[in-house]
């Protein structure tokens, strides 16, 4: 298989790929946070299509698909948003597999994937679908190009790697610690050992769960990620920007810095994290060349 | 006892959670297969006895004299109601709390609607020394304070969950979260034969000593099989545990008895589902781990079930009862709120006993089937009422229930 977006994405560097919930609080304002998020660094974008029950996320995320969800987000809709994104990073759709299943009036997750690829989605995160039920979805990808992403949990040893190694493609997303996703003050030490398992992959990692500051982007890479992944972090900018006032538009004033609209404070945000990133590769000891 | 391992019962089962928690899955998986299937260390021998000496079993099969003379033919009540705590669920609650025991977790965590399979769980930990957390629904909370309360008294925690509607969807969601975190020293004790695999086998399997029961006892008493099987079903854990024994006894009818709530229409705008009959009405999806029939709008977003019996308030299913059900072995039948409320009244006037809303839900259909269901009737009497009466009483009040007592008794002093 040629090289495919996603896998460039990591070629220049440490790749930092934000995550929002489309949708949140409405399109419009997706596609202009979408936008700044690249505006500041983005390498890739990660957007929620968001799901009644997200058992693997914690409460900031949660939120966000409420209001996601009261706004009228649907399957239709998102594709429809991310085709009028025209941003030139790759977009990886994050989703549970029942919305994946149901698109569409054939069976199994073809269709999803068929309508993805039309729309300029480059790959998949499946939360709630481990490597003994992705084989549908790893075909529907391959037949149509497009990377399918696998979570490495702290908990992911042996035989479980192996499966995984075998259907990952585009980057291997290491979760950083147990639990749900969530901004958290401090980095967690699993990161490195689950990192430390996956020293011999090809396929670039990105680290996320909890990942707030610059930080803990800089001692993520610094410790051998590809990649960081922020999503709980930018979310609360979104929720504080929605509850300060008005929701329709993207222009509101976010709390506590009365001239940043949000998209602006998403952008800030984004050039801190990748900077971190990108300080990060400087500091990791450099790998022997053969 | 079965000892297939399939994860999956024809299309449906299977293993759809975060990868977080797949190793203690597959932890589960094998100690399921050690412990339960294989009887090492005698956890079975240990089971049986701890059912009998703190649960009480085996509970009787009685025959219901003025039931079987209003529909003239032999009826007879499963009595489950009887089991310590007064539901089925302890069956499943310290099976899995003692098998966590026996794998070595310090922590259980689990999940309730009804408040039943909480209670459970938390005799079943203080019964076996086991710290215990249950997330159960804000709403749930209100309706069931009595179950909250032994709960609490049993020394377990109690989480509000707030998400959602706050009823068992959230609770179930909400201690999968818990889990994700906790994963490597808890057990989620999931309360019905729902969730990845192996739970749907493995819950069944505690809960069969109802039917394997039910059948010794009936073939005695009157020496024969029944006719027909009724069974209230939510989850359908005392549905499977009733019908497991029968399965292969093909003369032997199976009736799932949904909630159809107010009315089995969708409102699809709104996300509601003003009913819990996923069995009569869903459609195929992933949730909570498992492909199964489910309550789903056409995008796949999970309905909001409703039921006047929080145990049966569930969007989903036992992934092996859609898949009976699709090969015909199992009929999925349905009765609404005002007839489970009817029957619950029935049931304590004629017989005595007071089931719990779940439970009257199977009377009812009995009420309006019973010229079709044969000469020999078994009913799972799955738990008993009492943590329905407050909610009882409110429901009737709403309605008019001829057969219903009035309260005046309460006039002078007001409720």
């Amino acid at each position: 298989m040629s090289a495919s977006r996603i896998a460039e994405a990591f070629a220049n560097g440490p790749a930092f790929i934000p995550y929002l919930a489309a949708g949140d609080p409405d399109v419009e304002s997706t596609k202009e946070y979408v936008r700044a998020l690249v505006r500041g660094g983005a390498d890739i974008v990660e957007l929620g299509l968001p799901f009644s029950e997200p058992i693997a996320e914690g409460s900031t995320i949660q939120n966000a698909i409420v209001r996601s969800l009261s706004g009228g987000m649907t399957p239709e809709s998102y594709f429809e948003l991310v085709a009028d994104l025209d941003i030139d990073v790759p977009v990886v759709c994050m989703t549970y597999y029942n919305l994946i299943y149901q698109f569409g009036d054939e069976e199994g997750p073809e269709p999803f994937v068929r309508r993805a690829a039309a729309v300029g989605i480059d790959g998949f995160v499946v939360p709630d679908l481990p490597a003994e039920e992705s084989g549908p979805l790893r075909e529907a990808c391959d037949a149509h190009g497009l990377d399918l992403v696998f979570i490495v949990a702290p908990t992911t040893r042996g035989e479980r790697l192996e499966r995984i190694m075998e259907q990952v493609s585009g980057y291997v997303y290491v979760q950083a610690r147990l639990g749900t996703t969530g901004a958290r003050t401090d980095v967690s030490d699993q990161t490195d050992t689950s990192l430390g398992r996956l020293r011999e992959w090809d396929v670039p990692k990105a680290v996320g769960f909890g990942i707030s500051e610059r930080e803990h982007a800089e001692r993520i890479v610094g410790g051998g990620a590809d990649g960081i992944i922020v999503g709980s972090a930018l979310v609360n900018i979104v929720a504080e920007g929605t509850s300060a006032g008005s929701v329709t538009r993207a222009q509101n004033v976010a709390e506590g810095s009365s001239t940043e609209t949000v998209a602006e404070r998403l952008e800030s945000k984004a050039r801190e994290l990748k900077e971190g990133a990108l300080a990060g590769r400087e500091n990791r000891p450099q790998p022997e060349r053969p | 006892m079965s000892t297939d391992t399939n994860t999956k019962f024809g299309r449906y089962g299977g293993q759809y959670v975060p990868e977080a928690l797949m190793p203690a899955i597959e932890e589960l998986e094998e100690a399921y297969q050690r412990y339960v299937l294989g009887n090492e260390a005698g956890f079975m021998d240990d089971f049986r006895e701890r059912l009998r000496d703190f649960g009480g079993r085996p509970t009787p099969l009685q025959r219901a004299e003025q039931l079987s003379e209003r529909y003239d033919s032999e009826i007879y009540l499963k009595r489950e109601d009887l089991l310590h705590g007064g539901a089925h669920k302890l069956n499943n609650a310290l099976g899995q709390v003692l098998l966590a025991k026996y794998m070595g977790k310090e922590r259980i965590i689990a999940e309730t609607g009804a408040g039943q399979h909480g209670t459970a769980t938390a005799m079943a930990c203080a019964h076996l020394g086991m710290d215990c957390e249950i997330y159960m629904g804000e709403r749930d909370i209100n309706r069931q304070r009595p179950n909250v309360f032994r709960m609490r008294l049993n020394g377990a925690e109690v989480n509000p969950v707030t998400t959602g509607r706050g009823t068992l969807k959230e609770a179930i969601s909400e201690t999968m979260r818990d889990w994700a975190t906790s994963v490597e020293d808890t057990h989620y004790v999931i309360g019905s034969v729902v969730g990845p695999h192996p739970f749907p086998r493995m819950v069944r399997d505690f809960q069969s000593v109802i039917g394997e029961e039910a059948r010794e006892q009936i073939e005695e008493k009157a020496r024969r099989l029944p006719d027909s099987v009724l069974a209230c079903a939510g989850g359908g854990s005392n549905t499977m545990g009733a019908f497991h024994e029968f399965v292969p006894q093909e003369g032997v009818g199976l009736y799932a008895v949904e909630a159809g709530g107010s009315s089995l229409e969708v409102d699809e705008e709104g996300g509601v589902a003003p009913n819990s009959a996923s069995l009569s009405t869903g459609s195929e999806g992933v949730l909570h781990g498992a492909r199964t029939k489910l309550l789903q709008d056409r995008d796949g977003q999970i309905m909001e079930s409703h039921s006047v019996s929080s145990g049966l308030d569930y969007a989903g299913v036992g992934p092996e009862l859609a898949h009976l059900v699709d090969e015909g072995r199992v009929v999925p039948v349905n009765v609404d709120d005002d007839g489970a409320l009817e029957a619950f009244h029935r049931l304590s006037q004629l017989e005595g006993v007071i089931p719990a809303l779940e439970t009257a839900h199977a009377f009812a259909y009995l009420e309006n089937e019973h010229e079709n269901l044969g000469d020999c009737v078994i009913v799972n009497v799955s738990g008993r009422g009492d943590k329905d009466l407050e909610s009882v009483i409110e429901e009737t009040a709403e309605r008019e229930i001829d057969i219903a007592p009035d309260m005046d008794v309460f006039s002078g002093g007001g409720l």
